[in-house]
């Protein structure tokens, strides 16, 4: 086996060698039980001291979803005005501009919902005030949030009976003190003694061997780089994201970032078992999840591997593996690993252009963002599982006949059109604005914004139509990677996507918390030779097949006028 | 509701002292200790500063060993990629112009020879490093060229050759900054 292969199979056996036991440990800590990390309780009081909270103040599903809503907001408007006005601004060495306001507008609503669709380069885009207070505050934030609606959840399931499931603050803030902060203290760390920059200064400049002028940018990167993986969020500090030799300098720190950004994805769908002492049913949802992965990374892999067929034609070597975009100290199977799991854990870091990637690679990332729940985003990932969960129960039960049940509570209208009406929400929002965009660009080609639509396109034919399909499916996907040859810094892609953004984020996180405090209200139901159980084989199975059936129903037609032609055209 | 605004400005101010001010001063002050003292590790030769250790420059004198073509022509403040698709007739376009300048250049190789590294642009347009194939078929040209013997250029290839990590994840592969510094070293 070669020392490419060997590579990303140590990533992952050594991602599940930590997820494993911090998802114990997350759920101790969200039961409130005794963990190691307790002794930062002074901490955490200190801060529930300062911000006026109490933190055994109890909660029912509405007043948790409106402080998480109430808090996005403050984020929102803040971090809106701190991009407008950056240029005047201190910490800017490089004296870079503010942004316009619908860059503004997608900037910040991109990094409030964890998906980091960046409009605009790093480098040349922000100042370090921007990158750290803003950008890299989300970072945290965002994530926090993400854990804490899904602990929301786990507690409405604890229990035979509740209606009060926690402290909102305290399962948010908790999330940060005793997950996210010390692990991207340890990861931030590594990256910096393997080169990646920290300190504060501007742009350097030298002049190269041959005698050109080079500038570099750089900045306290590994600080935000840390946090950027571990919270499943994906924006980067340089253009081009983990790419950029600073932020991601050679093979053992990408290790390191592969493994961050999928521990705590893992570690809560564990923790979910753990912390409703219903375990089983945990490793069947992670087993489900597990085999969506490797059924998206295998192939993934051969498309890579096997290059690009149209240049195996002009007969030089592509040993390794198709190179464009890639970076030789990765390779590409390293390359195609990351393109696997940053599109089904809505990362969207990218450590190689996604738009180089071959049609079928393409297909297999879109497709992972479209599922979005084989692991998914911090905390989110189990609740869009949850909705295709209850999807699935329903037509179980219709199935044989009962009324369809799950963990003791009946599943009766009103929460199946809930899933219902999330089910459909993603394939209105990416296919609708993908034929919008499309009529743009057919229709008024030329229209005055600082883009032209027909200057959209970084490539021709099926290929500049995923360009498009891929970025709102990114944006509901709350992903953030791109193909990256679009021209989205113009009204129309700023102002569409944040619409798409923001309603993919948090209708998916309402949906699902609300249909676990409507279930956690009702009479226990206790289990019966009659019901239906859903920690077993034939019911992961079921899972399963509801996930891909409603996936192909949603997208076949709109992958098949993208990757899949594309795909036909170069085979030739 | 208004109790939760108040409570979320505030938690927001403090969480920003926490996350934006301790968390990266204290990576700051610990980055001191790394090999650039957290500003990124430069490359000196003769005594002047010639270039960052982790990114790629620009080598396109004969007397070089070239790294891979460049999407911003190795803008270190601009990093990016072609994004060009696969399909794509102006980049397949693109690709052969690269192989014919290539063999003009080394009249020697067969098309069999070419890695695709060389003729393909990174993900970054900052890609310090070659494949090890991508060094060893230059070793001819570099060698004739500064008019010194061919096995101690390929010997220095060799040297400068960074192989997988702990021998056993991910590829080889030759860092093209440090391979003509080594270079440069020798002629003189």
């Amino acid at each position: 086996m070669n020392t490419e292969m060997l590579g990303i199979i140590a990533t992952y056996l050594i991602t599940l060698i930590i997820a494993i036991p911090l998802g114990k440990y997350l759920a101790k800590v969200f039961a409130g039980e005794r963990s190691w990390t307790d002794f930062l309780y002074p901490i955490e009081n200190f801060i529930y001291k300062l911000s006026g909270i109490n933190p055994k103040e109890q909660m029912n599903w509405k007043q948790h979803m409106k402080a998480m809503l109430t808090i996005n907001s403050v984020w929102l408007v803040y971090g809106f005005f701190v991009l407008l006005y950056q240029d005047k601004l201190p910490l800017n060495p490089d004296g870079n501009p503010g942004m316009t306001p619908d860059l503004s507008f997608n900037t910040i609503i991109s990094f409030v919902v964890n998906c980091n669709l960046q409009h605009y380069s790093g480098e040349t885009g922000v100042s370090y005030l921007t990158q750290h207070f803003v950008l890299m505050f989300l970072h945290f934030t965002s994530a926090a949030t993400g854990i804490a609606a899904a602990v929301v959840f786990f507690k409405a399931f604890r229990d035979k009976n509740a209606t009060n499931l926690g402290n909102f603050w305290e399962f948010f803030v908790k999330s940060i003190t005793r997950l996210l902060l010390p692990l991207s203290i340890v990861i931030a760390l590594t990256l910096a003694f393997n080169g990646t920059p920290t300190s504060y200064k501007g742009k350097d400049q030298f002049i190269s061997m041959q005698g050109d002028t080079v500038n570099v940018s750089r900045g306290p990167a590994a600080q935000m780089i840390a946090i950027k993986h571990l919270g499943t969020n994906g924006g980067g500090w340089f253009g081009a994201n983990s790419a950029q030799p600073l932020e991601n300098p050679n093979y053992l720190t990408n290790m390191v970032e592969a493994i961050s950004q999928v521990i705590i994805p893992i570690a809560m769908v564990l923790a979910f078992g753990f912390f409703i002492r219903r375990k089983r049913l945990a490793w069947m949802i992670f087993g489900v999840m597990t085999v969506g992965m490797f059924l998206l990374l295998i192939p993934t892999l051969t498309s890579e591997l096997g290059g690009n067929s149209a240049i195996a034609k002009m007969g030089i070597s592509q040993a390794t593996g198709a190179m464009e975009g890639k970076e030789v100290r990765f390779g590409p199977t390293a390359t195609a690993y990351w393109s696997t799991i940053t599109t089904i854990i809505s990362t969207g870091s990218v450590n190689g252009m996604h738009d180089s990637t071959m049609p079928l690679t393409g297909l297999l990332q879109m497709l992972g963002m479209m599922i979005n729940s084989f692991y998914g985003g911090c905390g989110v990932g189990l609740l869009n599982y949850f909705i295709y969960l209850i999807i699935a129960v329903f037509i179980s039960g219709l199935m044989v006949g009962r009324t369809p049940e799950f963990l003791g509570h009946k599943v009766e209208a009103r929460e199946v059109k809930i899933a219902a009406l999330i089910t459909l929400l993603s394939p209105f929002l990416i296919l609708a604005g993908t034929a919008l965009a499309s009529y743009v660009f057919t229709k008024s080609p030329n229209a005055d914004w600082a883009v032209k639509a027909a200057n959209w396109l970084n490539n021709p034919g099926f290929h500049g139509f995923s360009e498009m399909l891929y970025e709102y499916t990114s944006s509901n996907a709350n992903n953030g990677s791109g193909f990256e040859g679009l021209g989205d810094n113009n009204i129309w892609w700023n102002v569409s996507t944040g619409f798409v953004l923001i309603l993919g984020r948090f209708l998916p996180i309402i949906g699902p918390v609300a249909i676990a405090g409507l279930l956690a209200q009702k009479k226990y139901i206790p289990e019966s030779a009659g019901t239906l159980k859903a920690d077993t084989l034939t019911f992961s199975l079921m899972t399963f097949a509801i996930i891909v059936v409603l996936n192909a129903l949603s997208y076949f037609p709109a992958l098949a006028l993208g990757p899949i032609a594309e795909y036909f055209t170069i085979l030739k | 509701m208004k109790k939760y605004i108040l409570q979320s400005i505030r938690l927001t101010v403090v969480l920003m002292v926490l996350l934006c001010v301790i968390y990266p001063l204290l990576v700051a002050f610990a980055g001191k200790l790394s090999k650039g003292q957290g500003d990124g590790e430069t490359v000196n030769l003769n005594g002047k500063v010639v270039g960052y250790a982790l990114i790629g420059q620009s080598f396109s004198k004969p007397e070089y060993f070239w790294g891979r073509p460049s999407a911003v022509g190795y803008n270190a403040a601009g990093s990016a990629g072609s994004n060009k698709g696969p399909s794509n007739p102006d980049y397949l376009k693109d690709i052969n112009n690269r192989i014919d300048t290539l063999i003009t250049y080394h009249p020697y190789l067969n098309r069999s020879d070419i890695p695709a590294d060389l003729v393909t642009a990174s993900g970054s347009g900052l890609d310090p490093d070659i494949s090890v194939q991508a060094a060893d078929i230059q070793v001819k040209r570099v060698a004739e060229q500064r008019k010194i013997d061919e096995g101690k250029v390929r010997e220095l290839v060799q040297r400068n050759t960074t192989s997988p990590l702990f021998n056993l994840f991910g590829p080889s592969h030759v860092n093209v900054l440090e391979l003509n510094i080594a270079l440069d070293k020798i002629s003189k």
